[in-house]
């Protein structure tokens, strides 16, 4: 075939595309291939795709997607994992002339890639997937304001996953660093196909991101049970609408700056170029201001975690209930006015750079009067230290001192001796680690027994929880002492040699927490296979306060038979105060949105149209865009949106469930 | 945890010893200011962090369950006096670290002459300071003394007690410049010039490396920076001026080419206009600086006729490379001048230098051929006509 057919089919795809020459890539193939072989082999022999398709794939029911959201996050978490565990041992061997095992063309995309999916695919799936699972329950509703609007959303969030693992195999991922800043990450400097791997994986989950935001803005603005007016929504509930506020407003900024980075890359602009009168400090600012409201993102849900689990565990009213509302509220506003701290060092005059250290050091303010209520929760409480509330104490412990490294990296003066040194990459990963990490496992504790109707088990938890605490300690700490020794970060050799014991200390650290992982996963394993000794009936294990827990573990399709009323913002714990009655009967019909295909094959499209527009394949993403507008266009005729579940069987589950209660007792 | 955290701290102990904590004790008068606000800040805000984590162990302690003589009140959730404690002490914590930072980051704005040469000594007004124009390059730095006219690759040498001025811009991507004993850190941008000024108080050999990742030689981009004497330091420009060489636009169209690794390298003479051209992006011989360019816009443009300049105009030293279905690549050779009233210049003008090593060393660059679609998409553009 002529050169230029072959061009017009493929692209710049090519068989020189397959990174054949890196042997550590191959081996992930070859691995990844197997196990993948086998799951796919599998899944065909017991014959499960039909359950999986019409129960998981095509389901609108908000709990199943955020069961899935949450398997995302923890895949993905793997192979996060596995890219920091390469650094360490990059990092820890190039010292005295060394050049470690990787190469700088392979060890600038691990670095790259670890930050892009931990935040994007790691960190985001797991806040998602609890916002998802537990915001509908706790405010008694029977799903989300848009259900089919949410199967689309984890969709469009798993095509982006798709995307940055497809660059793994096929091709490669950007050099430039988690943000991609220009120049470097235009055409010039990077014209392979990795930065548009990273462009359009963001691109295709960032729709999927910010569909989901307004999604769970709807529903808890209008789907709240009688009653439960705002200033008695559970904690958790406001957190996640500021978070979801938040995502609506700064995700639009990331989509745009990436679409006129992806016009310099493709058509030739200049917003970003050196010449022209682009200038990457444009983007720099633009990145930023989605940048940094996407770190409240994430841990303001983890805030909302820690409140419920403190609450619950310690037996006791949450503490200034009030005050923390306002602290939510104030820290989702003041994160749009911080943005600029993330480089000081650009050079802006001292006025610029005093008052966006000043607005940062402002937030310290409400986040100081959220760990004193946390504190004063407990004061005078029963705490019982089953695992969510190891991992919040952990939290507390931990983010304090994140925390005040942050604030004094938000003083100008002392960012320019620690800005870009492992004294910055030890901060964040001490509140994001500290914060997120640890939250999302204390609510996926928390939380699974509703989900799954047994607890997770203990002796393998508590294994994970010291592994990971451990582990967090040995592997950071060390990194802000090297900072205060000015090293800086994404150094592939070293060549001081009193460094390396810290860098191994670090790796040490690093493999705890892999030994943290792994406890976590035998747990799932191991707590699936005692899940009759560990089984929850009551549908209240931990003697909580909160809706969901009013309700079956796991809940029915429908969460709640009668839609309940709420007087106290403890509502299930006041119902239970009160000496609530189950409803027995009187059951009627409920209204519920029916499956749909639709979400899965959008996103799909959308995937090949990003992968066609990376390599460079005009036809496929023409395609793949018609395709999707055909798709779309063809499911408003879709009349099949809702089915009634029959009132026989609502009673049928009912009746189920208060012979479980009795057996109870 | 504990008992393995004690384990930890004995390699932690042995390590302590020999180890360099240049961000704590400083050479210079900036970084050893910037030292104490770090410290200073960290005082303070260790007031507040210290009883919250100290608090968190005890409540954690004092109410777990198996305690029963602790009181136990499940619905109180609320108390004035508390509330106003903790929103209270949190913001006057604040209030002194931002007045610290207000004054701080003002006396230690890297824009502003310094003041003093430590402590103690004022800045002799009488005396310039020393000058260099720092160049980030691909994956070096250049480093040009205008007032002795030398240059050097990744070496850098002042006198001690005075005052060093540092204009900083880079060739091509982004980085930052940062000597970790003399002061903080500021990036070095393509076309733009950020400042800095210090001084180094104690003679002796520093590191200075780039704190801004640059692609794939990166980390070989570090320089040792010497403070010297003043005999010290004229012995070293005496020696640099001898080892002869002369550094003009041609060798540095050269020099500015990816490679990684540098050793030091010396120019005894060096072009007096080059740092401007560079700063200009117009080192080529025949391209348009930026400078000029501005003061066309400035005069609102050439019209249409201007066109034909301002349409492809292109600084940037590998010319556009084209992208996917962008325009064909060009570039804009230059303005009118005497000796050239048409607008043509005297070297023969062959767009981009070479390309080639644009992914590092013992990396192949991807075949790329951009679509030659500007004649059918966007129609005919009008052609730079140099």
């Amino acid at each position: 075939m002529s050169p230029d057919l072959l061009k017009l089919i493929f692209g710049r795809l090519g068989f020189e595309s397959l990174p054949l020459h890196e042997p550590i890539v191959v081996g992930t193939f070859a691995v990844v291939a197997l196990g993948g072989a086998a799951l796919l082999g599998g899944l065909t022999y017991f014959r499960l795709w039909g359950y999986l398709w019409r129960e998981w794939f095509t389901t609108v029911d908000h709990k199943r997607i955020g069961i899935m959201y949450m398997i995302l996050g923890i895949v993905m978490l793997l192979r996060g994992f596995a890219d920091a565990l390469m650094m360490r041992g990059q990092q820890m061997l190039a010292f005295n002339g060394s050049e470690g095992y990787l190469n700088a063309h392979h060890y600038d995309q691990v670095f790259t890639a670890h930050g892009v999916i931990m935040i994007f695919f790691v960190a985001m799936p797991l806040v998602t997937g609890l916002m998802n699972y537990v915001v509908p329950l706790q405010i008694g509703a029977r799903d989300v304001s848009f259900p089919f609007l949410n199967n689309f959303s984890f969709w469009m969030t798993v095509g982006g996953a798709v995307l940055v693992m497809a660059s793994l195999f096929i091709g490669e991922f950007a050099r430039t660093g988690w943000l991609a800043y220009p120049p470097l990450s235009n055409i010039g400097y990077s014209p392979d196909v990795g930065v548009d791997y990273y462009i359009w994986a963001l691109q295709v989950a960032g729709v999927g991101t910010t569909l989901s935001g307004i999604n769970l803005i709807c529903t808890i603005v209008k789907l709240r049970c009688p009653g439960m007016t705002m200033m008695k929504m559970p904690v958790f509930t406001w957190t996640s609408l500021c978070t979801n506020v938040l995502i609506v407003a700064s995700f639009p900024v990331l989509t745009v700056v990436l679409a006129l980075l992806s016009l310099d890359r493709y058509v030739g602009t200049n917003f970003f170029t050196n010449d022209f009168g682009g200038s990457p400090m444009m983007y720099v600012n633009l990145i930023w201001i989605w940048g940094h409201p996407e770190v409240y993102i994430l841990v303001l849900p983890a805030f909302g975690i820690f409140s419920e689990v403190t609450s619950t565990f310690s037996g006791k009213r949450l503490f200034g209930y009030t005050s923390m509302v306002y602290a939510t509220v104030v820290i989702t506003i003041l994160s749009y006015l911080v943005w600029l701290h993330h480089f000081f060092t650009m050079g802006s005059g001292a006025s610029v750079n005093s008052f966006f250290g000043i607005t940062t050091m402002i937030i310290s303010i409400p986040t100081g009067a959220k760990m004193f209520n946390w504190l004063f929760t407990m004061y005078r409480g029963r705490i019982r230290y089953e695992l969510p509330m190891m991992w919040t104490i952990a939290f507390m412990l931990t983010f304090v001192i994140g925390g005040m490294t942050g604030v004094l990296l938000a003083v100008p003066p002392a960012d320019f001796v620690l800005h870009n040194s492992l004294f910055l990459i030890a901060h964040f990963h001490n509140v994001i680690i500290g914060g997120v990490v640890f939250g999302a496992f204390a609510g996926i504790t928390y939380w699974f027994p509703k989900a799954f109707g047994f607890k997770l088990d203990p002796f393998w938890g508590k294994m994970s929880f010291w592994f990971w605490v451990t582990g967090f300690y040995l592997a950071f700490m060390p990194l802000y002492v090297l900072g205060l020794m000015g090293v800086t970060r994404r150094l592939r050799v070293f060549d001081d040699p009193s460094l390396q014991i810290w860098f191994v200390i670090a790796a040490i650290g690093a493999g705890l927490v892999f030994l943290g992982i792994l406890s976590m996963l035998v747990q799932f394993a191991v707590s699936f296979l005692r899940r009759e000794q560990l089984k929850d009936v009551t549908g209240d294990p931990w003697d909580a306060r909160t809706l969901e827990w009013a309700t079956s573990s796991p809940p029915p399709d429908y969460n709640f038979a009668f839609t309940p009323v709420v007087h106290d913002n403890d509502a299930w714990w006041d119902m239970k105060r009160r000496g609530y009655q189950r409803p027995l009967t009187g059951f009627r019909p409920i209204h519920m949105p029916s499956s749909t295909g639709t979400g899965i094959i959008l996103a799909g499209l959308a995937t090949a149209m990003g992968f066609g527009l990376i390599w460079y394949i005009w036809w496929l993403a023409a395609l793949s865009f018609i395709a999707m507008l055909a798709v779309g266009i063809g499911h408003t005729f879709n009349y099949h949106r809702d089915f009634d579940i029959p009132a026989e069987d609502v009673i049928r589950t009912e009746d189920a469930r208060t012979k479980l209660l009795a057996g109870a007792k | 945890m504990s008992r393995l955290k004690i384990l930890a701290l004995l390699p932690l102990a042995a390590a302590l010893s020999g180890c360099d904590y240049v961000v704590l004790a400083p050479a210079g008068d900036i970084a050893a200011q910037q030292r104490d606000l770090v410290i200073i800040s960290t005082v303070l805000m260790l007031l507040i962090v210290v009883p919250v984590m100290a608090l968190t162990v005890l409540f954690a302690w004092r109410y777990r369950q198996s305690n029963t003589d602790a009181r136990y009140e499940p619905d109180w959730d609320h108390s004035t006096k508390l509330e106003l404690v903790i929103w209270s002490a949190p913001l006057l914590i604040i209030v002194c670290l931002g007045a610290l930072t207000w004054m701080g980051t003002h006396l230690l704005d890297p824009y502003r002459t310094l003041g003093r040469i430590h402590a103690e000594r004022a800045v002799d007004q009488s005396k310039a300071p020393l000058e260099v124009d720092v160049v980030a390059l691909d994956w070096k730095w250049l480093f040009i003394y205008p007032d002795y006219g030398i240059a050097t690759v990744n070496e850098l040498a002042a006198p001690v007690d005075r005052p060093i001025k540092f204009r900083i811009t880079a060739s091509s991507v982004m980085n930052s410049f940062y000597i970790p004993a003399l002061a903080g850190q500021i990036y070095a941008m393509p076309g733009m010039e950020t400042k800095l000024h210090a001084v180094v108080n104690h003679a002796g050999t520093y590191k200075g490396f780039s704190a801004n990742y640059s692609g794939a030689g990166f980390s070989g981009m570090h320089f040792n920076f010497w403070g010297l004497d003043d005999k010290g330091f004229d012995a070293w420009i005496a020696s640099a001026k001898s080892a002869g060489g002369s550094l003009g636009r041609a060798e540095y169209l050269q020099l500015e080419k990816p490679s990684q690794n540098e050793p030091v390298r010396r120019w005894g003479t060096v072009d007096a206009d080059l740092y401007r051209l560079i700063l200009n992006m117009c080192v080529e011989t025949g391209k348009m600086c930026q400078s000029e360019m501005m003061a066309i816009d400035a005069k609102g443009g050439a019209g249409h006729q201007g066109l034909n300049n301002t349409l492809p105009l292109a600084y940037d030293k590998y010319a556009r490379r084209g992208t996917a279905l962008g325009p064909e690549p060009s570039f804009v050779a230059g303005t009118c001048t005497p000796d050239a009233p048409q607008g043509k210049t005297t070297a023969s003008i062959t767009a981009p230098v070479d390309t080639a090593p644009l992914l590092g060393a013992g990396l192949k660059r991807p075949s790329f051929t951009p679509l030659k679609s500007s004649s059918f998409f966007l129609g005919q553009r009008p052609k730079s006509d140099s």
